[in-house]
């Protein structure tokens, strides 16, 4: 299962990762970071494919994407 | 686990100041990318406009000189024939290239000085509030056209792209534009031939940017990605306006 990590105190809230997320499962957190905005998070990880589009549309560098490697023979 | 996006290296790690949803800074992580794939970190040196990128140089992790408002190509020329072996690019938006800029614009393009031009074109002075810019629409109401630019009065928008393809100097000016991820991916490849076309002396490069302004639209940042598509690409259509004949 990949491993999506949010550095929330970096969100501006914008939304374009869950805009743009073709699985529709980032969600703005119900609370609050220091900046007064709404942070994105992942509601459902089971369906993430791990193909890091939240992360190219984020303008603030706030989403990491790791996989785990294909195990190759 | 292995790492599929993280940040590039040579961004620093430091928050932007950028509005929420404001695409300057995808630009910026794009342009990063570029250097980092390129292994031009050490040589690469950054020259930042006036306008909302005017702090540019605390983003890119190489050297970097903050020029006069418009005057970034000038900066670039001394730079680069100073140091031929560096990669120099500017990072400027549409106040400060396609207006008071437009002389130097113009002229570094027509002597083909070869370094690289990120135009950030966001249809708006963003920095200053939202006035009129050269590239303002037709009919789009910023501060100081209230009841939408008008070209009998105003004029109408300046396509910088098509202009400057005209000259001899030009040797890479396409435009690119931020409203989806497959157009992220695009904008990231012109960028990366503007470099290599800088690097093989070709001459002048330049990649246009349709870029977002939420704040000064008065849109979400989500409508604002549409309004790129549905407003500004009719206008300003995206492609390659002139690449050398042959691929380096």
């Amino acid at each position: 299962m990949p491993r999506v990590t949010f550095r929330e105190e970096r969100c501006k809230g914008c939304e374009l990762c869950k805009n743009f997320c073709p699985k529709g499962i980032v969600e703005m957190a119900g609370h609050i970071n220091a900046m007064g905005f709404h942070p994105a998070t992942v509601t459902d990880i089971e369906k993430c494919t791990g193909c890091a589009t939240c992360a190219r549309m984020c303008p603030d560098m706030v989403i990491e994407v790791e996989k785990e490697e294909k195990k190759v023979g | 686990m292995k790492k599929i996006f993280s940040r590039p290296e040579s961004l620093k790690d430091m928050p932007f100041h950028y509005c929420p949803g404001c695409t300057h800074g995808i630009v910026h992580r794009l342009v990063a990318e570029v250097i980092d794939e390129l292994d031009v970190f050490d040589r690469a040196i950054a020259v930042a406009p006036v306008g909302c990128s005017v702090f540019c140089y605390e983003y890119f992790d190489c050297d970097a000189y903050q020029a006069s408002h418009g005057r970034a190509p000038a900066v670039a020329t001394g730079i680069k024939r100073v140091l031929p072996g560096s990669v120099v690019f500017t990072y400027q938006g549409d106040g400060d290239l396609a207006a008071i800029g437009t002389a130097e614009i113009i002229h570094a393009a027509a002597r083909g000085e070869k370094f690289t031009v990120i135009f950030i074109n966001n249809a708006i002075y963003a920095m200053t509030g939202g006035q009129m810019a050269p590239t303002t629409l037709l009919g789009q109401k910023t501060t100081t056209t209230p009841f939408g630019r008008d070209s009998e009065i105003n004029g109408s928008p300046v396509k910088m792209s098509e202009m400057l393809s005209v000259l001899d100097g030009a040797a890479y000016i396409s435009r690119v534009s931020m409203h989806n991820p497959a157009n992220v991916a695009k904008a990231k490849k012109a960028i990366k031939k503007a470099f290599e076309v800088q690097m093989a002396g070709q001459g002048f490069s330049m990649v246009e940017v349709l870029s977002s302004c939420p704040t000064n639209w008065g849109l979400s940042p989500v409508k604002a990605l549409k309004w790129i598509e549905e407003k500004m690409i009719p206008y300003y259509p995206l492609g390659e306006f002139k690449a050398p004949s042959e691929v380096v």
